[in-house]
């Protein structure tokens, strides 16, 4: 491995760490309402959330440009007022990241908090708990651990995400290539070798991302 | 105890639960076979199932007037509610399963001491144990002392002893005999066994499908 794969490997890393960090708050409320209340237009917000999932990444990508690009509402308004671009940065490849690894947290979690037993948050409520308290000391811990099996599987998706954030960030070595854009890019050069080693370090990553997740997904938490 | 149910209808699967009624013997049970509607009625006193129509009063306090459009929210109900499945928190230590309803309540912390409640109970030894290692009648034990702990207004017990066999059954029965005893808080008392309603209470509502078809006193 070279001092640049090295480079690479860790910005790809820490990006779609930083990535499903960022999710977390809102993905973790998304979960928490469709697993426990009920309203208006809840379908049309769980079709939107697993959009990513099934819309072609570059057309999810092509939606990102759109909006966060130098003359999109959101990269327009950074740009206009912050002097920050977004588009074909490194905030570019986060936010990719981001919206492409959001479904997988919210799926996963989703169902990690349908499996707590409701009786055990309503009687927390009689002996007096707020409903933040009853999150916070019931229902997170029990689902604490299909919560880090999301958040692992999350991180898998961001690691291997190529779609949307070649679109969203290009490819500039050393400024917004991935693990997967970098593969790309090499094979395309025919520089093989280094593609090859890419390719193994990024199934080892992912192998060890969703091994992992698995293992904490199937672990039995105290009681359900 | 003086508590008001009055014009409460709540449609459930089979019929609709359907009860006027106002309580005062200080342990009264609500007796009836299975599916008659008895869990629903404590769900709905402790404000865990929003009824269709309901006016329910503790004493002084309203906590459900449908008409007006008003409901205590369930935590600041002051209702010790022991289900019949105990709903103990698996991943919490019994000490800290019974200090869990300590705070937040807003009830004062000194109607119950925790020494008084675990040693009438005889659990004190249990405090670092997890839920998991403990006995049924343990459980039990703890689930009823957590319920007091919260200094609640009024007891709802679920079919306390609906899992446990003849033998625990009669284990159990002097606890629930003493809470009654030494802390004089009112209590509903759902079962399905007369030899309970015999042991413990002074009266009976005696409930099938969704009603209150009579009240007996019990000697």
């Amino acid at each position: 491995m070279t001092a640049a794969e090295w480079q690479l490997l860790w910005f790809t890393a820490w990006v779609s760490a930083l990535s499903t960090i960022l999710i977390l708050p809102v993905g973790l409320s998304t979960a928490w309402l469709l697993a426990r209340r009920d309203w208006p237009g809840k379908s049309i917000i769980e079709t939107l959330v697993s959009l990513p999932l099934v819309m072609p990444p570059v057309a999810t990508g092509l939606i990102l440009l759109k909006v966060l690009g130098e003359r999109g509402v959101v990269g327009g308004f950074f740009y206009r007022h912050f002097n920050v671009d977004i588009a074909f940065t490194w905030r570019g490849v986060l936010i990719a990241l981001a919206v492409m690894s959001f479904p997988l947290l919210v799926r996963s979690t989703r169902v990690a908090f349908e499996q707590v037993n409701p009786r055990l948050e309503q009687i927390a409520r009689t002996l007096g708990a707020s409903n933040a308290r009853v999150f916070w000391t019931i229902t997170l811990p029990l689902a604490s651990n299909g919560v880090i099996g999301g958040m692992l599987l999350a991180f898998a998706r961001a690691l291997g995400e190529f779609g949307a954030t070649i679109m969203v960030a290009g490819y500039i070595s050393g400024r917004t290539a991935t693990l997967s854009t970098e593969i790309y890019h090499s094979f395309n050069n025919g520089e093989d070798s280094h593609a090859y080693r890419l390719l193994g370090l990024s199934v080892a990553l992912a192998f060890l991302a969703v091994w992992s997740s698995e293992l904490f997904m199937r672990r039995k938490n105290p009681a359900k | 105890m003086n508590l008001l149910l009055k014009k409460i209808i709540l449609p459930l699967t089979d019929f609709p639960l359907e009860v006027d009624v106002e309580i005062q013997h200080q342990v009264t049970a609500i007796f009836g076979p299975s599916g008659a509607g008895k869990t629903s009625l404590l769900d709905l006193i402790a404000g865990l199932r929003r009824p269709k129509s309901a006016f329910i009063q503790l004493g002084e306090r309203v906590l459900t007037d449908t008409a007006a459009r008003a409901s205590v929210p369930t935590r600041h109900r002051q209702i010790g509610y022991v289900p019949q499945d105990l709903s103990l928190f698996p991943h919490l230590s019994v000490q800290k399963n019974l200090l869990y309803g300590r705070k937040g309540n807003g009830a004062p912390d000194s109607l119950v001491s925790y020494e008084h409640v675990t040693q009438v109970l005889e659990i004190g030894p249990l405090a670092d144990r997890r839920v998991a290692n403990l006995s049924g009648g343990e459980k039990q034990r703890v689930a009823l002392a957590r319920a007091l702990l919260a200094s609640p207004a009024i007891l709802l017990l679920d079919e306390p002893l609906a899992s446990l066999d003849a033998a625990l059954k009669s284990k159990i029965i002097p606890y629930l005999a003493r809470i009654r005893d030494e802390f004089h808080l009112p209590m509903l008392y759902v079962t399905h066994d007369w030899n309970e309603v015999q042991a413990l209470c002074t009266e009976a509502l005696i409930m099938e499908r969704g009603k209150i078809l009579r009240r007996e006193g019990v000697t």
